[in-house]
């Protein structure tokens, strides 16, 4: 193989910026960030249809009360004969699968790996990532990871194939509950993830802080650069609490230690601090990605400089800093005592503030802007308002005193999926239909682009919305079946998942029409409100981007 | 790699290493889980990976000794490998927080255990709701003497800390090369080669620590499995001592690429991380000395003693 890379490297001797390694060095062996960020992305929309389809599966079992096709699947997978409690673990394996896909293979690999890896280099005036090579390790290790969680579906797991254990994989169902070696596929899958996601934040950490042109100081870096560098120390020092965790875990569950088995001592309230200590700071690893995106956006198409600059990239560097101290607002029913409850529901609280500025900053922006509804603009715009709602909903659980109501209901699954599926995920479409000609040079149909949204923003209310009643009356998360009193809101649901899934066809039509008839795109096709430095290059870029520096004044 | 670049960035050709990295780690993980549940070649398919994923390490760092010596380094690419160490070791920090976290769970909320005869038994309340008074290390267990081998071990990592520093200096000063004579010149080392005698002096006192460590758990007085405080001993000081491990090795290939003269007193990063990493694994086990050890142990029968 390092043939392959040495004839490459003579090429170059009669280099050219466009020259590219050919297809299996180009693709396979790649030190290039837009190519891996390329990698990023199409990984991560296979990742999605598979957890998206997961999701509707949940939704057509979910639509009438009673089992409906629950047996039927788990005939399908475990043979015939298969028990009720087959099919009952079969629920649970479903709904871990799409947490766990939807977090660590969808969102983050899309919004961090995906754009991160295109866009920041560029955005900061860049030739590439500090560590090229890392790079891709970073990419192909959520391969092997992706292989691992999937292929668990296949072996025995706790009363039937699969990790039936939820994403939280609390102790001890996933340890004496789940004996099987579904969970340990699982737990590997995670501690791969997690050096992949280790690798890739120490890489953006260092590229944001070494790299950036002459001029470009921090305080006026792109906001979404600010975001993905603050997203990298989360995941830098959230990640390794998660892996030492999981791996007490799978000690607990293989070599007979007992760190939550409280027979020897143990305590499985221990995993659930770890767990969240990681899983708070996971949350905003997702959404503030995000934020970059939808400043970048709001800001072009408003033709305005970002309101409160500065203030919006320390709401960020704040909201990264409190998330890292108000884990058990996870746990409130979990048997901690009324005063670390106060505790943590007053810095939950907190969290509010940051937002609120974000939240504040992106409306002054757009006043008295010379607004453009754009494709990408009113995915920001329904991004702002989703994630409002979820913000709202997320003071309001909070309280550890309305959580004793609240807890495990769907009033949390809503409270998630508005802040997740229509925050993260709309800050996902913004960012694609943004860049995706600056990425691919050719335009996304922007009629097919509006439908998308349209039918794609009625679809996620129409299933997300109804759950805060279901919520509200008492419906307990993570169950297959439930009283005919809470049928009615969940055939909504279900069918706003049918017309979520339709427009995610106009979605793939659209890409499809790009790459086959879409018109050629110009290197500043939003024109005057877009500043960044991805905008004075071609689209595509050139393979190496500014072999000579750019310089900012 | 020649271009048209007027940067001083490190650009990288195409590599196979990631991907044969990654794909090695598939054979070694699901090997594993093969192994733990006892199915056939678990052991073999994870040993394959493993090899595959020791060989990638190999042949990915011995490509970046190559740049270096190439010149690809330039001072840039150097602060990045400064800012990637420096924030490898705190993700390793967090990571050793978590079995900290584990530990004081136990120690600061124990629960009502007692050891008999190597069995772990719940010490019953006075009826059947109560709890009777939580104990820890479990009442029965006898702990390590800290003042003995661990106290011993504290210094062997200090006074490596210091000797490793010592060589550094030397490379700084240039203090390398001179006459061949002695015990020193039968290993290669000149006279005034600080930084090989240093090296070596710190390999020697970490295979040391190792060994004395290893010696520790063969006579230690309770069992791996079964109890919290030994999980947590035996995890927070097994991961550290896997880190003074891996460390030992950096420290090797260290001694390695001097006596090839890849260090220069201008630019030897390699050499640095390395001292980097053992200064970081010295300060672990002085947590572990302090907190496990002594304050984890106070009060608690001592084996032995």
């Amino acid at each position: 193989m390092t043939t392959v890379a040495a004839t490459h490297d003579h090429a170059h001797d009669h280099h050219d910026a466009d020259h590219h390694p050919g297809f299996f060095a180009r693709w396979f062996m790649s030190t290039n960030h837009k190519d891996i960020g390329t990698l990023y992305l199409i990984f991560a929309i296979f990742a999605g249809i598979i957890g998206g389809a997961i999701s509707g599966l949940m939704r057509a079992e979910l639509a009438q009360p009673g089992i409906q096709y629950l047996t039927t699947w788990a005939a399908m997978l475990e043979g015939e004969g298969a028990s009720i409690d087959q099919a009952y673990h079969m629920w649970n394996v479903l709904i871990t699968a799409h947490g766990l896909i939807m977090v660590f293979f969808m969102v983050m690999p899309a919004i961090i790996g995906g754009f991160g890896n295109w866009f920041i280099p560029i955005m900061i005036g860049a030739p590439d990532m500090a560590f090229p090579r890392m790079n891709n390790v970073s990419f192909w290790l959520l391969v092997p990871s992706f292989i691992l969680l999937l292929g668990s579906a296949f072996v025995p797991g706790g009363t039937g194939l699969g990790a039936g254990t939820g994403w939280t994989v609390y102790a001890p169902l996933s340890t004496y509950g789940s004996q099987g070696p579904a969970v340990d596929m699982a737990i590997f899958s995670l501690h791969l993830a997690g050096a992949s996601s280790i690798m890739g934040a120490i890489n953006f950490i260092t590229t944001i802080f070494n790299m950036r042109a002459p001029g470009m100081t921090l305080h006026k870096m792109p906001l979404f650069a600010w975001s993905v560098l603050v997203t990298a120390f989360l995941l830098l020092l959230a990640l390794p609490v998660l892996a030492a965790a999981i791996t007490m875990l799978l000690t607990d569950r293989n070599f007979g230690t007992t760190f939550f088995d409280p027979a020897g001592g143990g305590d499985p309230v221990l995993y659930q601090h770890l767990f969240w200590f990681f899983g708070h700071p996971e949350v905003y690893i997702m959404i503030l990605p995000g934020f970059g995106i939808v400043s970048q956006i709001i800001s072009t198409f408003s033709k305005k400089p970002i309101f409160g600059y500065l203030g919006m990239a320390y709401a960020m560097v704040a909201i990264g800093v409190v998330g890292f101290i108000v884990w058990a607002h996870h746990m409130f029913t979990t048997g901690l005592d009324v005063n670390t409850k106060m505790y943590f529901t007053a810095a939950t609280m907190v969290i509010a503030v940051p937002t609120g500025i974000k939240i504040f900053s992106w409306i002054a922006t757009m006043w008295g802007g010379s607004i453009r509804f754009t494709v990408p603009m009113v995915w920001a715009l329904g991004f702002i308002f989703m994630f409002t709602v979820g913000g709202v909903t997320g003071v309001v659980l909070a309280n550890g005193g309305v959580d004793n109501y609240m807890h495990d209901t769907y009033y949390v699954v809503a409270h998630f999926h508005y802040v997740l599926s229509l925050g993260a995920v709309f800050s996902l479409f913004a960012g694609f239909t943004y860049w995706f000609a600056k990425m691919s040079g050719r335009h996304l149909n922007e009629f097919l682009g509006h439908l998308h949204f349209w039918v794609f923003f009625i679809g996620v209310n129409l299933i997300f919305f109804p759950m805060h009643f279901l919520g509200l009356q008492g419906m307990p998360r993570r169950y297959p079946d439930y009283p005919d009193a809470f049928g009615y809101w969940n055939e909504i649901a279900s069918i706003g998942y049918v017309i979520m899934a339709a427009s995610m066809v106009i979605f793939f039509v659209n890409v499809a029409y790009a790459f086959i008839a879409g018109r050629k795109a110009e290197d500043n096709y939003w024109g005057e409100g877009a500043t960044t430095l991805e905008w004075t290059l071609s689209s595509p870029p050139p393979f190496h981007q500014f072999e000579t520096l750019p310089k900012i004044d | 790699m020649a271009g048209a670049k007027n940067h001083d960035y490190h650009i990288l050709p195409p590599s196979i290493h990631p991907l044969m990295g990654s794909m090695s780690a598939l054979l070694a993980f699901g090997g594993l889980v093969m192994w733990m549940h006892k199915m056939p070649y678990g052991g073999l398919i994870s040993g394959l990976g493993w090899i595959g994923i020791l060989y990638t390490f190999f042949a990915w760092w011995s490509d970046v000794v190559k740049e270096a010596q190439g010149g690809d380094h330039t001072p840039v690419v150097q602060l990045h490998l400064r800012y990637g160490m420096i924030l490898f070791i705190a993700s390793e920090v967090m990571f050793f927080v978590g079995w900290f976290w584990a530990f004081f769970d136990f120690a600061l909320f124990p629960r009502p255990l007692q050891v008999i005869e190597g069995a772990i038994e719940i010490i019953q309340g006075p009826n059947s709701v109560t709890m009777a008074a939580g104990q820890f290390p479990a009442k029965g267990l006898e702990v390590i003497d800290a003042f003995g081998f661990p106290l011993l071990n504290t210094l062997i990592l200090l006074c490596s800390g210091t000797t490793v520093t010592w060589a550094h200096h030397a490379l700084i000063n240039n203090e390398r090369g001179g006459e061949l004579t002695g015990f020193w010149g039968a290993l290669g080392v000149g006279a005034n080669d600080n930084l090989k005698k240093g090296l070596w002096i710190t390999i020697l006192l970490g295979a040391l620590f190792s060994t004395i460590q290893i010696y520790e758990y063969i006579h230690a007085p309770f069992a791996f499995k079964g109890l919290n405080y030994s999980s947590a001993f035996y995890m927070a000081t097994g991961f550290h001592g896997f880190h003074v491990f891996v460390g030992t090795i950096f420290l090797i290939v260290c001694l390695v690429r001097s006596y090839k003269g890849h260090f220069t007193p201008r630019q030897h990063f390699g050499f640095e991380a390395a001292a980097w990493y053992w200064h970081f694994v010295d300060v672990v086990w002085l947590f572990l000395f302090v907190a496990v050890y002594v304050w984890g142990g106070w009060g608690a029968p001592v084996h032995g003693g």
